[in-house]
């Protein structure tokens, strides 16, 4: 049974062409899939992303809790922190990653990908009970709406979002005069990663300087019921997940299921090139194993390149080396809208990494069985 | 959401069109099928010389989401290509009719072009 957002009748009215992803339609492009990504490089643009996961976890050892099984340890985050981490499993697999919120000390919300809501409020439910740990793990994923808007306007977008109540009027809200937490100064000055309540429309929701797009941007997430009114509440470009692949890969961000997946692409953070996000002073499901692969280094790289020959580079197409021998497929890639050139990501030989072979390494992407020349680039594509 | 449908062509079911023109016959995709693929980043078309049977796979077609395979329309030898398309592929979604056009070919069998949909009836296809 395929999910849905909650605004997706809205969307098909606006014309949206969609797809199927995670188990969500979703909607894949509003107008043009160049335009929309052009509209978030140059301006903004608003995506809804209601697909992503979300599980709410709290009591006194919700943080405790979280640590243990995310590369990243919440515990060192402030209360109105967010951040970005691998799931791993014992073998230091990854199985997800996510954005964890700590809203409070004892309240935290993660973001895992479409799709592994139930998976990860399991994983987290076994483990605690395993553990003889006290806290609530709730699936929370259709309680909320979930929206990104992104780009070098997006402050702007949001101080004035904030500053209207959603039926027109650009007074305050009145709940917001009351406690002043919405002026427009505090939102432009919202810290990169950081989480708070805001009003939106009149509408209470939660608000994080974080996207996935490499440009500044929010999302936020709203109850299920009031989307509509904050999606609207945007006046700017609604972009759909052709223009959110293309942007992420560009910024050399990961898709989850597709740059790593447990069955089909087992990696580690280290090959996937997050290693920031993995901190072995911490203790978590996967800890020893990645302080092992940390010591050798990773046997392979996730690697940018920029296809040299005409053609574009897909998931699944084999990467050769300049005599021909296959050392690699390609996981991500797309015709570049902003560079005009056509880039990709594969797990390359830890030799090929972007470093000292950048720009020179003549590799070739095999392209309906003719090889296709490529050279290595530094990730990410673009400036972020 | 309507599509432009010239009644000046014959359609495939895989969504080519193609034209008399000059004692050649021009060769493109319909509104509908640009539409339906979006961006167009990349064209890959035969050389000029190459024989093609009426059905038979000419080229390729990719947008940002998606590949799709040309289909020839009629049997014939490729005269010219879009070589435009080559720098400029969204051409295909600007004009998909006039200055997205592909191949150029010298028809084998000219009753070929009688044997393909009719705009009304590749219209009942689409829509």
């Amino acid at each position: 049974m395929t999910r849905t957002p909650p605004l997706s009748e809205h969307h098909a009215d606006r014309g949206a062409k969609v797809t199927e992803f995670g188990g969500w339609e979703m909607p894949v492009q509003f107008d043009s899939i160049n335009a929309e990504h052009e509209s978030v490089r140059a301006s903004v643009g608003k995506f809804d992303v209601s697909h992503m996961s979300q599980i709410e976890v709290t009591g006194p050892d919700a943080a405790t809790l979280t640590d243990r099984l995310v590369t990243n340890p919440v515990t060192d985050l402030n209360a109105d922190r967010a951040g970005y981490g691998a799931i791993t499993d014992s073998a230091g697999t990854m199985l997800d990653d996510t954005i964890t919120y700590r809203l409070t000390d004892d309240r935290l919300l993660f973001v895992p990908n479409a799709g592994h809501d139930e998976e990860m409020a399991e994983r987290w439910r076994t483990h605690r009970d395993d553990w003889e740990l006290n806290a609530k793990v709730e699936n929370a994923t259709t309680d909320w709406g979930m929206f990104a808007v992104q780009g070098p306007d997006a402050a702007d977008a949001l101080a004035a979002a904030a500053s209207t109540d959603g039926n027109g009027s650009g007074r305050a809200a009145s709940g917001d005069e009351r406690n002043g937490r919405n002026d427009r100064a505090s939102i432009r000055d919202l810290p990169f990663f950081a989480v708070r309540e805001a009003t939106i429309a009149g509408v209470t929701c939660l608000l994080a300087r974080t996207g996935y797009t490499g440009e500044d941007g929010f999302e936020l997430l709203c109850p299920a019921d009031e989307a509509e009114r904050v999606w609207e509440v945007f006046d700017c470009q609604p972009c759909g997940l052709g223009a959110r692949d293309t942007l992420r890969i560009e910024a050399g961000f990961l898709l989850s299921g597709q740059d790593f997946d447990p069955e089909t692409e087992p990696r580690t953070p280290y090959e996937a090139g997050i290693g920031f996000a993995v901190s072995l002073d911490s203790d978590f499901v996967g800890r020893d194993a990645l302080a092992a692969v940390a010591e050798d280094g990773p046997a392979e790289r996730l690697t940018g390149f920029e296809l040299t020959d005409r053609g574009v580079p897909r998931h699944g197409y084999p990467i050769t080396d300049p005599e021909g021998t296959e050392i690699g497929t390609v996981t991500s890639g797309t015709m570049s809208p902003s560079l005009r050139t056509p880039i990709g990501m594969g797990y390359l030989p830890a030799a090929y990494a972007a470093g000292e072979r950048e720009g020179d390494e003549e590799i070739a992407v095999t392209i309906r069985g003719e090889r296709k020349r490529a050279r290595i680039e530094a990730l990410p594509f673009i400036d972020t | 959401m309507s599509f432009e449908i010239p009644d000046d062509k014959g359609y495939q079911e895989t969504h080519e069109w193609a034209v008399r023109e000059n004692g050649t016959v021009r060769v493109g995709i319909s509104d509908f099928a640009q539409d339906e693929l979006g961006d167009v980043v990349f064209v890959e078309f035969p050389d000029v010389g190459e024989a093609l049977d009426a059905s038979e796979e000419f080229g390729v077609i990719e947008s940002i989401k998606a590949v799709s395979d040309l289909y020839s329309p009629v049997s014939g030898e490729v005269t010219a290509t879009n070589d435009d398309l080559i720098d400029a592929p969204e051409l295909v979604n600007e004009s998909p009719y006039d200055d997205g056009w592909m191949l150029e070919l010298d028809p084998a069998d000219e009753t070929e072009l009688d044997d393909l949909l009719s705009a009304d009836e590749y219209r009942e296809q689409v829509e």
